[in-house]
């Protein structure tokens, strides 16, 4: 055989796709942000109203809509920042700075299932199962929260616990069906996404299990009971709770978990070489069960706190697609603590933006399209480099 | 047909992979080309079937230059190769595998399968090769999947084959055979490549000898030159395999093998009911053509793969091991140095110093209650890196910019780190440089001498010859006699061809 | 000197122990059948109407009590696992063909029970699974030519919903529903083609692409839609749908001829292109190359075979078949666009995928199953609330989470599926 020592064409799928995440560079993010934002402001400026209005007259008065296109771009992406970071225009100190706080109260669940998708990765598994794991953590938080009654503080704790615990459950299920019978993780949690959200509509449409007292056909349960809820952290103006103080402390395991300990030694280790892991003395079926129920167990926080962070009614919509965001916080953040940290906040800061957004007559949904480009960009690094044509950069 | 390699010069990155490389085959001819591994050998033959494009040189079939675009222009004009790696697919049958990319089609445009069938039964019949070209590939021995990727290029109308190290997998029986429908060939005119690092095969089949190191020509060659001429020309200085070491002392037991029998990937029975001892200053080899169950039962001694149920038992020192995990058998004092360092080894984008903790993520030196010990683990890989002479910037390089040879001894090092009672080395010298062959080798011996059970499993006579103490031999999943490092190669090479006295 | 003896059929049988994994599943299943739904079911009569008016040939409606025929089915089941009990014992896998009539016997069981006391519009039901399995049907038929060339396919979502848009847009602004669907064909298969060549090129983790092409997928048709199709472009989403076709003679046939032949093209297309789709995979030359090329690259490559072309195009034309699942979701049914209105049949047909092993014929029976679960849940709303309909749409689920685990027999993959080939 040659000599010739090529690690791409012997690493395994896994290894290929950490080294994709890892790699990204600041340059690269800046440039791939620069390119999202720029087609989000193309398709904002193509199918706004008035610059389709003012197509009759591009004969005659092109720059008319060139200038409305402008405008609509910079009304749009300034309302963007102003309802997600500061709003000069608010009269007063409360609305002024609401926005940053709207950010770091939707960035929270970004950042909790952001980690535990991100913990997968580290191991070469691809949790997509998120959404599945955010309802069953909010089933066990229904449940202890709107059919329990226990003192302020402990009610809290108990729905946390018993949330996180359903979540990871879940999770650690579809790591026995991987690790008992080699079924893919990807099918395996996409079928149990299904499974949890009929599992959670069925519990809900029940009387006797969690539909609200003197509820009728819609699947909806009581309110949180109070002694459960997230207390407020800057009082009643602000809707900020103490969610983001757990996604702050999550960070910190998180990073402890994958740089410091020798659990996280082994999960990268499995990640990254199976084979190497198993003749080294890894039990690779049980790292598989224990990595995928704590990374639904990150994720379960984030159902925690879409079930305790409010005062409504619980659906299964409360889940609010955050099991896919995460994939893409995972993916921004090339699975490392401090990425998902800023991923997770931009993120947030574009759900926060949205109303805003709404208000000056923007369809927010744009930000999903940025959102996706700017992740395709970031995990696609070719393609990139071949529209700013970029050298390639030599492993190592 | 003629063909002639002229200046093929092939780089990947600053390496050079051929350098400036000359050859012609005539018709009929039988050219071995001699290399140590990693002479550049196969990126030759890549570049000649069209994988690779030479950065410099010309292929000539008589006289006339080609342009190979890829593997199918060369097959067209003519070359046929089997691969060091059967290219076959596993799930299709022998028909479909001989005409794929070439496929006869019927009058609607569907696949033609009974004329594939025509094709496979004519040359199988022609050289007496009986293959049915209704089975299953994965479900054949290699000796018989061999002979199907030579009926896929002969169906092509192949006037130069390529045979890419292809006794690596036959019993020296079918080595034989193999040779014998070389020599067929090439009296019916067809050119035959034969790419080998192994002597006795050169000597014994090939008419013109090129050999190549470091991807230059060396130098051209006869068979009938003497072995150590040719042995001299392929490594670039006397090479001595012999290695020095005193008569063993052997002391107690240490690992004791009862009956176990093992199932390979495809659940068939890889070793049957094999028994055997190892002592304490002792190293056993075991010797046999690859794919005869030596490496299902190496993972089997590790715990790697399962014994079958109710079969025998795996002692060391006393104690059964059948039912543990890898863990607690590592625990116990087993050292492993896998036979594919690269799937079972190494994490490849790990630094050396991580790769030394692979088996030592539970306990002291690296590991302080749950927290990893960075400044420890740092100490404990400079003092490997010196004693194992691993050439390197720096512990914190990553592994896989090391060479063939550091990387094995990074293996090496970890495994022998520990206090270990035996050690299991699984081909510790396969794809590795002369220089660090010796050096694993010396390792080897002198940790024999400190009173340790060695288990060297080898594919190859020369290292086995040089290392053991005693030999035991393997043939289709048993042990069919256990011999003095004394026996004869002649009647060592008969025992892995099955035949025991 | 003697040969060593050797056993025979030692290195050449496989001492291969076929699971009881699919006995015990598929027997614990009758059982259940027989004795929750027949010895302790619902002892009152359910009226299967097998004609309705206007058919060509009127048959009466067969009348058969709830309990007895749960209890003949539950023994039949329970007789199939007793067969793959013995094909166990033999030391063989249970067929899939059998499996499949097992499955299809559990649904009629599962229909008889929850229709007890009503009446059971059979030619409805069967109809409706088939309209609704079409657009899973063409979506996992996109999945297989994508898989069996070795590429992840997990954009199926995408491209449903990309065909579903420009099917009812195009359709619209063209007044031409054939341009519509045309166009939701080439849009999906340039949707595809990204994701080919970033894949076969470039080298991106397939899953990864296929996540992100969908959440871009979701992303610009809900921007379009809500800026665009639900304000000032309305009148661009009102493209009608194809007419129902009657064929001669098949649709006369009781039962199954208005369920199956009276339909529009986009059914009609279906029943064409699954068994294309095997023939070219299974029959041409076309096809041996493209298993080739997804079970071992390097060796398709060493015979002359483009690897990457060959993947290329079989993604791309597999992205073409899952767009015209998109324009069924619109003009092939509905008619109009709605928000993300593939609502996840994307996914379902990546279970289909594996549920029916790659294989056009029983991919398309997987994805009956997960019509007719669809079309049963909505039925039993209406016929008997209080019923825990969301446990029947849980069925298929749970099934493909069975089948993925391995307890209906090994699934095997096509050995390079998901693996980026790079030469040398």
């Amino acid at each position: 055989m040659s000599n010739v020592v090529k690690p791409e064409a012997n690493e395994s799928r896994s290894e290929t796709l950490l080294r994709e995440i890892m790699s990204g560079t600041p340059l690269r993010i800046g440039l791939s942000a620069l390119l999202a934002f720029m087609f989000g402001a193309i398709f904002m400026a193509a199918f706004n109203q008035d610059v389709v209005d003012s197509y009759a007259t591009f004969g005659s008065d092109p720059m008319l809509t060139f200038q409305t296109a402008w405008d609509t771009i910079v009304n749009g992406y300034t309302s963007l920042l102003t309802g997600s970071i500061f709003n000069p225009n608010g009269g007063d100190a409360v609305s002024m700075f609401r926005p940053i706080t709207e950010t770091l109260r939707l960035s929270a669940p970004l950042i909790l299932a952001g980690l535990g998708v991100s913990l997968g990765f580290r191991v070469g598994l691809f949790n997509v199962g998120g959404t599945g794991q955010i309802l069953m953590s909010l089933l066990g938080v229904t449940w202890v929260s709107t059919r329990m009654t226990m003192p302020w503080g402990i009610h809290l704790i108990v729905a946390l616990i018993v949330g996180v615990v359903l979540a990871a459950a879940w999770g650690g299920l579809v790591g026995l069906l991987k690790a008992k019978t080699g079924a893919h993780e990807v099918i395996v949690t996409i079928m149990l996404n299904y499974v949890a959200l009929y599992l959670y509509t069925w519990f809900l449409r029940e009387p006797s299990l969690l539909l609200e007292h003197g509820g009728g056909g819609t699947p909806k349960s009581d309110p949180p009971a109070v002694t459960a809820q997230m207390p407020l952290l800057l009082g009643p103006s602000f809707d900020l709770h103490i969610g983001i103080l757990i996604a702050i402390a999550a960070i910190f395991v998180y990073w402890w978990l994958m740089e410091r300990s020798a659990i996280g030694f082994r999960f990268k280790m499995v990640g990254a070489n199976s084979h190497a892991a198993r003749a080294a003395g890894i039990k690779i079926e049980s790292t598989y069960i224990w990595a995928l129920a704590i990374s639904a167990a990150f994720v379960g926080l984030a159902g925690v706190n879409q079930g305790l962070g409010q005062a409504g009614g619980l659906t299964a919509s409360v889940n609010g697609n955050i099991g896919f965001d995460a994939i893409t916080v995972a993916l921004l953040g090339g699975s490392r603590a401090r990425g998902v940290m800023f991923a997770g906040l931009l993120f947030g800061a574009f759900k926060a933006g949205g109303p805003s957004m709404q208000l000056a007559g923007v369809s927010p949904e744009i930000l999903g399209v940025v959102q996706a480009l700017l992740v395709l960009f970031v995990a696609a690094p070719p393609l990139v480099r071949a529209i700013f044509r970029l050298p390639k950069k030599e492993a190592n | 047909m003629k063909l002639e390699l002229r200046g093929i010069t092939k780089r990947f990155g600053t390496l050079v992979a051929n350098d400036n490389i000359n050859i012609t085959v005539e018709s009929g001819e039988i050219r071995s080309l001699l290399g140590e591994n990693g002479a550049g050998k196969s990126t030759l033959m890549n570049v000649l079937y069209g994988l690779y494009q030479a950065d410099e040189g010309q292929i000539l079939l008589d006289g006339k230059v080609q342009n190979f675009k890829g593997p199918g222009d060369a097959m067209a004009a003519g070359i046929g190769m089997v691969h060091q790696h059967f290219m076959l697919i596993p799930v299709f049958t022998v028909a479909e595998n001989v005409v794929l990319g070439n496929e006869p089609t019927n009058k609607i445009g569907g696949l033609d399968l009974d004329e594939a069938r025509k094709r496979v039964r004519e040359i199988s019949d022609r050289f007496g090769f009986n293959v049915d070209p209704d089975a299953v590939v994965e479900d054949l021995p290699v000796g018989v999947q061999q002979r199907v990727e030579i009926i896929k290029a002969l169906s092509r109308d192949a006037k130069v084959l390529v045979l890419d190290e292809p006794t690596a997998v036959l019993t020296p029986q079918e080595t034989d055979e193999l040779m014998q429908i070389m020599r067929e060939l090439a009296k019916a005119g067809t050119s035959i490549i034969f790419i080998t690092h192994k002597l006795r095969e050169v000597q014994a089949v090939a008419d013109n000898i090129t050999v190549i190191r470091l991807g230059k020509v060396v130098g051209e060659a006869k068979p009938t030159d003497s072995a150590e001429k040719l042995a001299t020309m392929m490594v670039g200085r006397e090479v001595d395999l012999k290695v020095d070491k005193d008569a063993h002392k052997s002391g107690a037991v240490v690992l004791s093998v009862d009956s176990i029998s093992v199932l390979d990937d495809r659940e068939q029975r890889a070793v049957d009911h094999v028994s055997f001892e190892v002592r304490a200053g002792e190293i056993l080899a075991i010797a046999g053509v690859q794919g005869n169950g030596q490496t299902e039962l190496a993972e089997a001694l590790l715990g790697l793969r399962p014994t079958v149920k109710g079969s025998g038992s795996i002692k060391l020192d006393g104690v059964d091991l059948i039912g543990h995990g890898v863990r607690k058998r590592l625990e116990e004092g087993i050292g492993y140095i896998p036979e594919d360092r690269k799937k079972d080894g190494l994490v490849a984008n790990f630094t050396i110093a991580e790769n030394f903790m692979l088996n030592g993520s539970y306990d002291e030196p690296f590991v302080k209650g749950v927290n990893i010990d960075f400044a420890k683990r740092e100490e404990v890989a400079q003092k490997l890196v010196k004693e194992f002479d691993i050439r390197t910037q720096s512990a914190d390089a990553l592994v896989s910019n090391l060479s063939g040879g550091n990387q094995q001894k990074v293996v090496v090092a970890r495994e022998l780190r520990r206090d270990v009672k035996l050690l299991i080395a699984a081909q510790p010298t396969r794809g590795v440089d002369v220089g660090s062959i010796e050096f694993i080798h010396e390792r080897i011996v002198k940790e024999r001498d400190a009173g340790r059970a060695v288990v060297l499993i080898s594919t190859e006579l020369d290292e086995v010859t040089a290392l053991a103490d005693r030999i035991a031999v393997m043939y289709r999943g048993r042990i069919i006699g256990i011999v003095d490092s004394t026996t004869s190669r002649e009647k060592l090479g008969k025992m892995m061809a099955g035949i025991a006295e | 000197m003697a040969k060593v003896v050797v056993t025979p059929g030692m290195f050449s049988e496989r001492e291969y122990k076929a699971s009881w994994k699919t006995p015990i599943v598929t027997g614990l299943f009758a059982l259940l059948i027989l004795i929750d739904f027949g010895l302790f079911g619902k002892n009152s009569n359910v009226n299967f109407q097998l004609s309705v008016k206007g058919d060509a040939i009127m048959l009466p409606n067969a009348v058969a009590n709830s309990e007895t025929i749960n209890l003949i089915l539950g023994i039949t089941m329970l007789a199939i696992a007793g067969v793959s009990v013995l094909f166990t014992l033999g030391n063989k896998k249970t067929p899939v063909w059998l499996v499949l009539v097992y499955g299809l016997l559990g649904a009629v069981a599962l229909l008889a029970w929850l229709a007890a006391g009503a009446v059971v519009p059979t030619g409805f039901i069967l109809g409706q699974a088939v309209a609704l399995a079409v657009p899973i049907i063409l979506g996992a038929l996109g999945g297989v030519m994508s898989e069996r060339v070795g590429v992840v396919n997990i954009a199926i979502e995408g491209q449903l919903l990309t065909g579903a848009f420009m099917a009812a847009v195009v359709g619209t602004l063209t007044h031409n529903l054939w341009v519509g669907m045309l166009v939701a064909m080439l849009t999906s298969a340039l949707l595809s083609m990204a994701l080919a060549s970033l894949a076969v090129k470039y080298l991106v983790d397939q899953i990864i692409i296929g996540v992100l092409i969908n959440a871009l997928v979701i992303g610009i048709t809900n921007f379009l839609y809500s800026e665009w199709l639900a304000g000032s472009g309305s009148d661009a989403n009102f493209p009608g749908t194809f007419p129902i076709v009657k064929l001669p003679f098949l649709s006369d046939i009781p039962v199954i001829g208005p369920a199956l032949f009276e339909a529009r093209v986009t059914v009609y297309l279906t029943y064409l292109l699954v068994p294309l789709v095997w023939f070219l995979l299974f029959r041409t030359k076309l096809g041996l190359r493209a298993r080739s090329v997804g079970e071992h690259p390097m060796a398709a490559d060493t015979v002359g075979i483009n690897v990457a072309r060959t993947r290329f195009w079989w993604v791309t034309s597999g992205g073409a078949i899952a767009g015209l699942g998109g324009a069924a979701l619109t003009i092939g049914n509905v008619g109009a666009f709605g928000r993300e209105m593939s609502g996840g049949l994307g996914f379902i047909a990546l279970a289909v995928v594996i549920l029916g092993r790659w294989q056009p014929f029983y991919v398309a029976a997987s994805a009956l199953l997960f019509g007719f679960a669809i079309i049963l849940r909505i039925w039993a709303n209406q016929v008997s609330p209080g019923i825990p309909t969301d446990f029947i749409t849980m069925i298929p689920y749970l099934v493909t989470l069975i089948a993925v685990a391995g307890f209906a027999g090994k699934v095997r993959a096509p050995a390079a599926s998901g693996q980026p080939y790079i030469k040398g």
